[in-house]
């Protein structure tokens, strides 16, 4: 793990109330460079509620989102993506009738250059094309062979890796993944996991929430653990076990309980 | 063009071999259906004009042909509009009323207040734009689906019009509103400007789905509007400006419209509404959005046309035009639904 000393994605004491429902109760996290830091959490402990504020999707009503240690405002998820953000939602944002290449560059098309561009608005497939096969081959995903079939016509493994991919290919810091093996099988999962080391090993920082603990154990680097809206601790694959994790995350355990134990 | 980005080796062999299996006749043309939307509606216009060339020799009289051209050229344009709603999964059931009013603004601004053509011209694209414009708005900002609005907004349409029509045709006797009818000869063929202006504005709008982001967009809001939402697109934007780019297929069908009646009746255009979306579903667009092309809705406009045309003059009751489009229309999304089922 290479982390330096400013994080590059932080939040602090971030508070979301739903009416007098507590969403999230003073949330603190920080994620550095590098890094896969996974978010697990029983239902309602605040993981959804926690990458929504972090991805713009929701505005929190206390606290800060820092990058690169300077404040930020994020309205929405257009503003999360030019500060770096880029999310891969559970429900895949992808539009299935268009093909691969359009599908990376879905919001942020490339025009052709001249008045065929400028004035006619016309995009530069070729162009996009040449670089979606590019960001394909640098990311290492081997499971996307044609670049022009339509997401239609893929496995829930290669719209994943498409969502994915999108993720990764435009130089963002960040990557959010949200339960991005829940729908896969076994092989797709290793392919998805494998993707989310490559992007790792490429520098971003990557927040992955899920509730395969094998899964979890496996990629991340440190485990951000939610309980009824707060942050309880953060753990290591390497300090705790698997038991430990769903015991603090459950509250059959304190973490320093569980530190105490081993 | 197939861009290769690696290949597992390890599949490779069986993939081949499943991408060499043998296919039947129907597989393979169940494919070719499947990537050329627009195929299966061209097939069925020849199919249809040999089967009436057939049955009757002044079908493909040149005489003839030029009117079925004129006959299109209203409900043509404004199905370009239907379909760029359509893609979006949404439906205007009120978009004949707005060319009846449309139409109607134009010639009685002029006939009455002697306003010069070219103003009315814009006047009337204004009010389509405007009446569109209301529709997007009711369905982006309240979030009504657009069938009910556009139901609503039908009513609505056709009482202002008839309201500011107070019942009366308007005559225009000349001037720049009915140059849509003028008439250019190619060869024997006779072709309006109305058509030509029609076939301008399926090159136009064709080129803005096809070629721009803006394009694009339309498909992906159509296609899965939460999904494009997180994408990062704007879908009320797109969807407005959909309805609203609808409003000026909707200004020039009204033009073409001018032309053809030779001023403005509060009465014609009744049938405009469903015939649009009859030409859009038998062009091969989806009703529930993201898939379609403006050609499909050409071919399938002039398909009715031809049907309806080609019996008459093969010397069929009226009913069995009617009877004939509903066939048609059922038809259409059956074969639709076979090609959507296409395993790639």
């Amino acid at each position: 793990m290479t982390t330096d000393d400013v994080p590059v994605l932080e939040a602090r004491g971030l508070v979301k109330l739903f009416g007098r429902v507590v969403g999230l109760a003073g949330v603190d996290l920080a994620l550095y460079k590098g890094e896969v830091l996974a978010i697990i959490g029983d239902n309602g402990a605040g993981k959804s509620t926690l990458i929504k504020c972090l991805s713009g999707a929701m505005a929190p009503d206390e606290g800060e989102v820092l990058i690169d240690g300077s404040p930020v405002q994020l309205r929405g998820a257009k503003e999360a993506r030019a500060a770096g953000i880029e999310t891969v939602y559970q429900t895949l944002a992808v539009a299935p009738a268009l093909d691969i290449a359009s599908n990376l560059f879905l919001a942020r098309e490339i025009r052709r250059k001249g008045p065929l561009g400028s004035v006619l608005r016309m995009l530069d497939t070729g162009e996009m094309k040449r670089q979606a096969a590019e960001h394909i081959k640098r990311l290492g995903i081997s499971t996307l062979q044609n670049i022009n079939q339509t997401v239609e016509t893929l496995s829930g493994g290669q719209r994943q890796a498409v969502a994915v991919a999108r993720a990764g290919a435009f130089g963002g810091k960040v990557v959010i993944l949200d339960e991005p093996t829940a729908a896969l099988g076994v092989r797709e999962t290793g392919q998805v996991l494998k993707l989310i080391r490559d992007l790792r090993d490429h520098g971003l920082g990557v927040i992955l929430i899920s509730h395969n603990m094998p899964n979890v154990f496996e990629v991340a680097d440190r485990i951000h653990i939610q309980r009824l809206g707060r942050g309880v601790g953060v753990i290591t694959p390497k300090s705790h076990s698997m038991e430990d994790a769903v015991a603090i995350m459950t509250g059959a355990k304190t973490l320093t309980a569980a530190a105490a134990e081993a | 063009m197939t861009t290769q980005v690696g290949r597992d080796p390890a599949t490779t062999a069986a993939v081949e071999e499943f991408l060499n299996r043998p296919v039947t006749v129907g597989q393979r043309l169940q494919q070719v259906l499947h990537k050329q939307p627009a195929l299966s509606p061209a097939i069925v216009l020849v199919l249809a004009g040999i089967a009436f060339s057939l049955l009757s020799s002044r079908f493909y009289a040149l005489t003839n042909l030029s009117l079925v051209l004129q006959q299109v050229a209203v409900v043509g344009s404004i199905a370009v509009g239907q379909t760029l709603i359509i893609l979006t999964a949404g439906i205007d059931l009120s978009i004949g009323a707005v060319l009846v009013l449309s139409s109607l603004v134009m010639s009685k601004i002029v006939a009455d207040q002697g306003v010069p053509g070219p103003i009315a011209l814009l006047t009337g694209t204004a009010v389509a734009i405007l009446a569109q414009t209301l529709n997007g708005l009711l369905v982006t900002r309240i979030k009504l689906p657009p069938f009910i609005v556009t139901l609503g907004t039908l009513s609505i349409f056709t009482a202002i019009t008839l309201i500011y029509a107070k019942g009366e045709t308007v005559q225009l006797t000349g001037g720049f509103l009915l140059w849509t009818a003028n008439s250019v000869s190619v060869g024997n063929l006779q072709i309006t400007v109305g058509v030509f202006l029609m076939i301008v504005l399926y090159a136009a709008f064709g080129f803005a789905l096809r070629y721009t982001a803006w394009g694009r967009h339309v498909y992906a809001v159509g296609d899965d509007a939460e999904a494009a939402r997180l994408a990062g697109i704007q879908v009320n934007r797109v969807l407005l400006s959909a309805y609203m780019a609808a409003g000026i297929a909707i200004a020039v069908g009204a033009w073409i419209l001018v032309g053809r009646v030779g001023g403005g009746d509060p009465n014609s255009g009744v049938n405009a509404n469903l015939q649009s979306i009859t030409a859009v579903v038998i062009g091969g667009t989806s009703l529930f959005g993201g898939r379609g092309r403006v050609l499909g809705t050409l071919i399938g406009a002039l398909i009715v046309q031809v049907f309806v045309n080609g019996l008459a003059l093969a010397g069929y009751d009226p009913n069995y035009q009617v009877l004939a489009v509903g066939i048609l229309v059922i038809a259409a999304v059956s074969v639709d639904q076979w090609i959507r089922s296409v395993k790639v």
